[in-house]
């Protein structure tokens, strides 16, 4: 028996015993004989930690890790950003990490108020009234915003600008599948949306209208001209931010936005092949009774104590069953927690400050490579941490030779957002990277794309 | 012999002996905060200091920066230390709460998770920086496999519920494949809350069939709905009553005769590992909870992972990007693939990866013996505690359990007062975390014990030792009160949730409006 199940052959025997049953096997006597595995699974036998540890390593040792031998300029979603080992030591206590999902709220304190804590984080940063207790990631956020806009205005169709992350629309699309949702795609014109595109004329008035900020192409969007639209048809508006560059820019809820969808991942998390991250979901107070997933209130105990507790419940799947707003059940509560410990960390100075630094190394690294003959921009339109340019040769070769060079150097972006061509590159500075970095990287660029 | 207050017998999974007491409230974060304080530290760079107006148009500029906490490294580890310890974990002591499988969660799972070459991998580096990843994720995936007897997988859901939309997902495009457009899906009426959600935002009509007097799906109940209409069943088995369908042979084959297909919810996997496999029993679709069986771990409500397998016919429907190995056997290397009829993409990326990570971690360690002896174990854990506590409270299906119990608390409260909710907050001063209560619905004053394989025999009599102590002290007015005014020890007492409805405080800024 392994190492985990502390049962000794003595006490196997007498709780058999208790139980009147000669074997182990007996306790499985309802189990129709032939439906039980015969022989048992096909796997190996158990093999002991440090060898399994010794696999795992081996197959860690296949993959290229970002850091000094593949210093990252890659974003689309997921960012290089400090992640101190204060956040990781706390994060990692045993008590977030192996707790279930506050139900006692009693002997759930830890998690609930640390949730709290997050949760009012994350509205200050979205510039809404609530946020809820996590999601899956910043694509789950989306489908859930959604699903409240369109539950609130009783309209299905939806207008999703061309600027939001690639995978994000799939996913909205995988799901609209179920709910019968109708996704329309708004084009990028010189990297924004071009809501005068007109090609909407002739559908009905949608229930939501979903923009990024800053978006896909790390571009910043007039998010007046969003706002705008959802006056005119009375959709929500939805905004798809970043939390670490709304360390500086004005924040969605000041420019209107009724619900405000993010990747966490920035927040303390590594780049981690891609989770878990952390879906981000604030949102007006009026439709608190539409929220997905989670929400954890104040309140006080029989004392009179302040104390903290999952509120609204009735919203949520084990209540309410088939009529529930959402089905979510586990989110991403450590990931909250992470990003409420890292919030903490950088504090009112840290998340401005991480936001500039990134900013001046993406201007100083994006003029570096403008200046790499045949390099140039896809948009000329304001960016922050992330931009995209126009390569003179295949973006997805560009990445595979600067990454023999030791640089990871981007995402190569689907044709669509460079007028059908293959040869868009997408490039996230953070405030990791140094000057040194950044000029070897212009260095070895100039070289890589002759 | 001296009396040195160590009760006996000493149990590991009991945390009596905690200071997880504190008597005062933990400040907020924004308490704490002083305005010039600060604990971030970050790199020198050296990058030009363009200022700030020169980086952002003023439009889009914040007018002052986003107000969040001012406090200093120490304090941050104070405060964060201080919650933790004002928090039940699995690693303090035995959480039986049904159907959640708290289980110990081997430590080896953190350190694998912890590898820079897993955890700082960017999830869009071209293949041939990922080969290990993507070994990984196939290793797992034939795994999953073997585990559920299913021909193929997706890793990418997030948790379980995702995986059951996942699930509905593949029934609409494989009916919808065959030009059968159908509009039902069954479910028990012991059906976990997500089921009923799941199937709604598939976009399917919800029809609920009642359990028999033994706990299982009512056979004859089921055929009279079944028609050519239903595009399949959602089942758990054993199901959440801990009981095993015994019938699930007959209720695969009057499924599949009108043309439905069978989806498990592996919720209570557990139970059966190396046993008997979702396959074998007649299910097309299978989602499995690695944050329960693979015990990767919970994470105070996640994250979790809820990969989906399924037989060879619907594989061509699985979401993609699917992890596949190439090239030779005897020199694989390994990439990306659509599968040809893709529902899509599910996930922003490939799933909680470094969730997938610890789960082969744990596949491997236990192995095809290991896994048998995790159920093997569950299952005698729970029927010892069935046994034991039959009598205490009542058993409204007293039959051999799987790996949970559910009793009911009914005569207490008829002769006592005390219900199945103070017997819970009870427990939580005994050193214990509640069981489950008031689920399954079908069950009067439900309390759902999973204790799982990883407590030992002396942990399940003190926890059986306690439950009967607890209900021994209802019989007086003086105990009937403490019970039902518990828990007296715990960092806060009874908490108001009513007043949290009805005053709503979702943050720290809501206090004063």
């Amino acid at each position: 028996m392994s190492g985990y199940t502390p049962h000794t052959e003595a006490d196997v025997a007498s709780m058999l015993g208790f139980l009147g049953l000669s074997s182990l096997d007996d306790l499985f006597a309802v189990v129709p004989e032939a439906l039980r595995l015969a022989g048992g699974l096909d796997l190996p036998v158990g093999v002991p930690e440090p060898d399994v540890f010794a696999h795992m390593e081996e197959l860690a040792a296949a993959n290229r890790p970002c850091g000094r031998d593949l210093v990252c300029f890659a974003g689309a979603g997921a960012y290089d950003h400090e992640v101190p080992p204060v956040t990781r030591a706390l994060a990692s206590r045993s008590e977030f990490v192996t707790s279930y999902t506050p139900y006692q709220p009693e002997v759930a304190q830890g998690v609930l108020q640390a949730v709290f804590e997050f949760q009012t984080l994350v509205a200050r940063l979205s510039g809404l009234e609530v946020s809820n207790a996590s999601l899956y990631d910043g694509a789950a956020s989306l489908v859930e915003a959604v699903n409240l806009a369109v539950g609130a205005t009783g309209r299905s169709d939806v207008w999703v600008s061309h600027g939001i992350n690639p995978s994000w629309r799939e996913v909205l699309v995988t799901f609209a599948a179920g709910t019968g949702h109708r996704v329309h795609d708004v084009p990028l014109a010189n990297g924004l949306t071009d809501w005068a595109a007109g090609v909407f004329d002739d559908l009905a008035d949608p229930g939501a209208v979903v923009v990024g900020y800053p978006n896909y192409l790390g571009c910043l969007e007039d998010l007046a001209e969003a706002r705008a639209v959802c006056d005119r048809t009375g959709a929500l508006m939805i905004v798809a931010f970043d939390p670490i560059c709304a360390g500086l820019l004005r924040s969605p809820g000041d420019w209107g936005a009724d619900v405000v969808v993010g990747e966490g991942q920035a927040l303390g998390m590594p780049l981690s092949f891609g989770g878990p991250y952390l879906g981000l979901f604030a949102c007006k107070l009026d439709h608190v009774r539409r929220l997905p997933g989670r929400l954890v209130g104040e309140t006080v105990d029989a004392e009179g104590r302040r104390a903290y507790v999952t509120t609204l419940r009735a919203r949520e799947q084990d209540i309410r069953r088939e009529k529930a707003t959402s089905n979510v059940c586990t989110n991403q509560t450590l990931m909250a927690v992470t990003a409420a410990i890292q919030m903490g960390w950088l504090g009112t100075s840290g998340m401005a400050e991480v936001a500039l630094r990134s900013a001046r190394g993406a201007r100083y690294c994006r003029e570096g490579l403008l200046a790499v003959s045949g390099v140039e921009p896809l948009t000329t339109a304001p960016v922050l941490r992330e931009f995209s340019l126009r390569l003179p040769l295949d973006s997805e070769m560009a990445v595979e030779r600067m990454a023999d060079e030791g640089f990871l150097a981007g995402v190569a972006l689907d044709p669509s957002y460079a007028g059908g061509r293959q040869d868009g590159l997408l490039v996230a500075v953070t405030e990791r990277r140094t000057r040194a970095e950044i000029d070897a990287f212009v260095a070895t660029f100039e070289k890589a794309v002759r | 012999m001296v009396d040195d207050l160590v009760p006996a017998p000493a149990a590991g999974g009991r945390a009596a002996s905690a200071p997880l007491l504190g008597r005062d409230t933990e400040p907020t974060l924004f308490e704490l905060s002083e305005p010039g304080r600060k604990a971030w530290q970050l790199r020198t760079t050296n990058v030009p200091e363009l200022p700030l107006d020169e980086l952002v148009p003023e439009a889009h500029r914040r007018a002052a920066p986003v107000v969040l906490a001012e406090v200093s490294e120490r304090d941050l580890v104070g405060h964060f230390t201080r919650l933790s310890h004002r928090q039940f974990s699995v690693d303090l002591g035995a959480y039986p709460l049904g159907s959640c499988t708290m289980k110990y969660n081997p430590k080896i799972c953190d350190a694998v998770a912890a590898l820079p070459g897993l955890a700082d991998v960017h999830p869009a580096a071209p293949t041939n920086c990922i080969q290990g990843w993507l070994e990984l994720l196939v290793e797992l995936e034939a795994s999953l496999c073997e585990i559920t007897g299913m021909a193929a997988a997706t890793l990418q859901p997030a948790a379980g519920a995702a995986g059951e939309l996942t699930g509905l997902l593949l029934m609409r495009a494989w009916h919808e494949a065959r030009g059968d457009t159908r509009h039902k899906v069954v479910i028990p009426d012991s059906a976990h809350g997500t089921n009923p959600a799941s199937v709604t935002l598939g976009g399917f009509e919800v029809v609920t069939v009642p359990s028999d007097a033994r706990g299982c799906v009512d056979v004859e109940a089921l055929r009279a709905v079944l028609d050519e209409d239903v595009a399949g069943i959602m089942l758990t088995n054993p199901n959440t009553l801990g009981l095993f369908e015994e019938d699930i042979r007959s209720i695969a084959d009057a499924v599949h005769g009108v043309g439905g297909l069978l989806y498990y919810d592996g919720a209570n996997l557990n139970a059966i590992l190396g046993v008997v496999r979702p396959g074998d029993m007649g299910f097309d679709i299978v989602h499995l909870n690695l944050h329960k069986t693979f015990a990767t771990p919970h994470g105070g409500g996640g994250p979790g992972a809820g990969p989906v397998a399924v037989s060879e016919r619907l594989a061509p429907f699985l979401p993609g990007p699917r992890p596949v190995r190439l090239g030779q056997p005897s020199s694989p290397h390994y990439g990306w693939a659509a599968p040809e009829r893709s529902i899509g993409r599910l996930h922003s990326w490939h799933g909680n990866a470094l969730v997938l990570a610890r789960a082969l971690t744990y596949v491997l360690v236990h192995g095809s013996d290991g896994l048998r002896d995790v159920a093997r174990l569950a299952v005698l854990n729970a029927n010892w505690l069935r046994k034991r506590l039959t009598g205490t409270f009542d058993a409204p299906y007293d039959r051999p359990c799987m790996h949970e119990c559910v009793l009911s608390a009914t005569s207490l409260k008829r002769a006592t007062g005390v219900k199945a909710l103070d017997v819970a907050k009870r427990l939580l001063e005994e050193g214990f975390h509640s069981p489950t209560v008031y689920f399954p619905l079908i069950v009067d004053e439900a309390l759902m014990i999973e204790p799982t394989e990883t407590e030992s025999l002396q942990t399940l009599e003190a926890l059986a030792s306690a439950f009967e102590r607890i209900v021994a002290e209802a019989s007086t007015p003086e105990g009937a009160r403490a019970a039902t005014e518990a828990p007296h020890l715990t960092p806060v007492r009874r908490v108001d949730e009513a007043r949290a409805a009805r005053h709503l405080v979702p943050t720290f800024d809501a206090r004063s409006s």
